[in-house]
């Protein structure tokens, strides 16, 4: 498309609006502009002007004045269908009148107009109707969590346990269906903001949870013994500022005295190990663990609820990338006391995984798997009472990395599916 | 010569390593290299079987490491999307510049392809002359990449690229210039590191 005045382009939107309005009203879906163009002409004098009048009387040419001819010098928009374009154009060459075509094809502007307006809508009926193959930003992931408890009234409820450091709300989806503090599961995605695929998982895995229930044997029977809190944005100053500013961010936004870097790397922040190797006391870095051990907000609210909870069995802590997953630890070489059980579950969560598109996963312990990392959500977790943690390293293993096309949303959040079920049934079939 | 020890984080490393500089040697516009798992290298539609050996002068950082390779069976021939590509650059009229590729919903326009293939085969000699035991390199993003005009037969083009290092997490800018032609392949003449403190 050519480019115009931006006040024109408002004008034009408004007739656009408009010419779309009148066709839905009367000949719904039927293709009435194809191949019509609007041509912009400019009347030199006054005789011009009277031409272009008497050209618009002229019924069978079909003209429709989107400005009308007024004075020299003024421009004048006409939309001329298809089969007149011929007529139309040999006249104001003839007649020394000239003009430059604004719009090659109304149709093709109305088909683009209709299609970014369907895309656009807002307005979502219920939470399955969210787009799960789309990235969404913070505001519009914190309505549909809203949207998904107003249909779930009975299994899924939002609570707040504390707030970002630029003061976002953290939210946790909370799913039970009643009991009194029954043993519950901790899941989160998107603790490092630029691991978009995380966040997105993190939404249709909870859809998927609600949708489920009282359809799904598995799920089901999950939910009428366990509870299950999921963190999906569990740092939201870093996903907004994804959006905005860097699309590559991974840490909190923090401000801590002494440094004009900003953020804590919130996977190194954990009380496990807290400063040792696998971690840097600089605050530019990437990796870098803050001043002391729980010093951001984001993860000190989740020490406190599981802490306050008392009864978390299982932790699933969701990162990308690298296609893997791990258990403690990270921050020594050593293996856990529950290796053999953690690594047997392991594997069988990777193989039904692997099943469902062939995509390979690695697992072990984090030191045996990736490298030595210190302070993170799943060693603080063991440490503190919860046997299985465990965390994943969604897709992809570097080909697109942080930036995984959005038609892979779904892909990897279905194939993620079942080996978070092996995990939850151990748990329910293993109570401790 | 110290042994690497057999397990996952390492072994990757080296694969990933290899992969790069394997995308150096055999890259082009019109087609790239991805690693599919640790024993096999892949390219865009079709697998082969690869094995390399990844010598890490220890001790000795600033020396690349060495790579040897083979490869099984032929590889597939990419004359004609080479050519095409050659072809549509020397016929544009303004040069070419672009950036941010992929976007930041991991979009690549058809049109783009090419030059990202170019980047990751580029990248790979960036990253093997930067590798180490302790490092893993991947191209997360070309920032921006201009073309430069030539009199000569050449394309060139300059590059800023984001590496993302996997062990340190670190985001890390890197200049490259890519001179290429369809029959005498990719040369970077040109690549300087653009890391600063880690400000937004």
């Amino acid at each position: 498309m050519h480019s115009r005045p931006k006040v024109y382009q408002r004008l034009l939107n408004m007739k656009v609006l408009l010419v779309f309005a009148a066709l839905l009203v009367g000949t719904f879906s039927e293709q009435l502009f194809v191949g019509d163009q609007v041509l912009r002409v400019v009347a030199s004098d006054e005789e011009q002007v009277a031409l272009l009048r008497t050209l618009g009387e002229q019924v069978d040419l079909q003209i429709d004045f989107w400005l009308d001819p007024t004075k020299p010098g003024r421009p004048a928009d006409l939309r001329v269908p298809f089969s007149r374009l011929q007529a139309v154009k040999v006249f104001l060459e003839s007649h020394g009148i000239s003009y430059n075509i604004m719009i090659e094809d109304v149709q093709q502007l109305l088909d683009e107009e209709k299609r970014t307006m369907m895309l656009s809508r807002r307005m979502e009926r219920s939470a399955n109707e969210f787009n799960f193959a789309s990235y969404h930003t913070l505001e519009e992931i914190y309505d549909w969590m809203d949207t998904l408890v107003a249909d779930h009234p009975n299994l899924v409820s939002k609570i707040q346990i504390g707030e970002s450091y630029e003061k976002r709300p953290l939210y946790v989806l909370k799913f039970s269906t009643g009991g009194s503090n029954r043993p519950a599961v901790w899941l989160d995605t998107g603790i490092h903001s630029r691991e978009w695929v995380t966040q997105a998982t993190g939404v249709w895995t909870a859809n998927k949870l609600a949708e489920d229930y009282g359809h799904d044997p598995t799920v089901t029977s999950l939910l009428d013994t366990m509870d299950i809190f999921f963190e999906i944005v569990t740092n939201p100053d870093g996903y907004a500022f994804t959006h905005s500013s860097n699309r590559l961010w991974r840490k909190t936004r923090s401000i801590h005295a002494g440094s004009s870097c900003i953020g804590v790397d919130p996977n190194r922040n954990w009380d496990a190990g807290f400063g040792g190797s696998g971690s840097s006391s600089n605050p530019c870095s990437e990796t870098y663990h803050g001043p002391y051990a729980h010093s951001e907000s984001e993860v000190k609210s989740i020490v406190d609820f599981i802490q306050s909870h008392g009864n978390v069995k299982g932790l699933i802590s969701i990162h990308s990338y690298s296609q893997m997953l791990m258990f403690p630890y990270g921050y020594k070489w050593t293996t856990s006391p529950d290796h053999e059980e953690l690594n047997k579950l392991a594997e069988k969560a990777v193989n039904d995984l692997a099943a469902v598109y062939g995509t390979e996963y690695t697992y072990g312990s984090i030191a045996n798997t990736i490298y030595l990392a210190a302070g993170t959500t799943v060693d603080w977790a063991y440490e503190n009472g919860v046997k299985y943690s465990y965390t994943f390293e969604l897709r992809d293993t570097g080909r697109y990395g942080f930036l995984l096309p959005s038609s892979q949303i779904i892909p990897t959040a279905t194939e993620t599916w079942p080996a978070l079920l092996d995990i939850l049934v151990h748990i329910q079939q293993h109570p401790y | 010569m110290a042994e690497l020890p057999p397990t996952h984080g390492p072994a990757s490393r080296a694969a990933a390593l290899a992969t790069a500089y394997i995308s150096h040697r055999h890259g082009s516009p019109g087609h790239g290299w991805v690693l599919r798992d640790v024993r096999r290298a892949r390219r865009e539609d079709s697998t082969v079987n690869c094995t390399a050996e990844v010598l890490y002068h220890l001790g000795n950082e600033k020396s690349a490491p060495d790579v040897q390779f083979t490869i099984e069976g032929e590889l597939k021939n990419t004359d004609e999307a080479d050519n095409a590509f050659y072809n549509r650059i020397q016929s544009l009229k303004k040069e070419l510049e672009a950036e941010n590729i992929p976007d930041s919903y991991g979009n690549v326009s058809p049109e783009m392809q090419p030059i990202r293939a170019l980047a990751w085969a580029a990248s790979g000699y960036v990253i093997w002359q930067n590798s180490t035991e302790n490092t893993k390199y991947q191209l997360a993003q070309i920032k921006h990449v201009k073309q430069v005009k030539r009199t000569d037969e050449y394309l060139e083009f300059d590059y800023v690229i984001l590496l993302h290092e996997n062990v340190s997490q670190e985001i890390i800018p890197w200049q490259m210039t890519v001179l290429w032609h369809p029959q005498h392949g990719i040369e970077v003449t040109q690549n300087s590191c653009q890391a600063k403190h880690a400000l937004d």
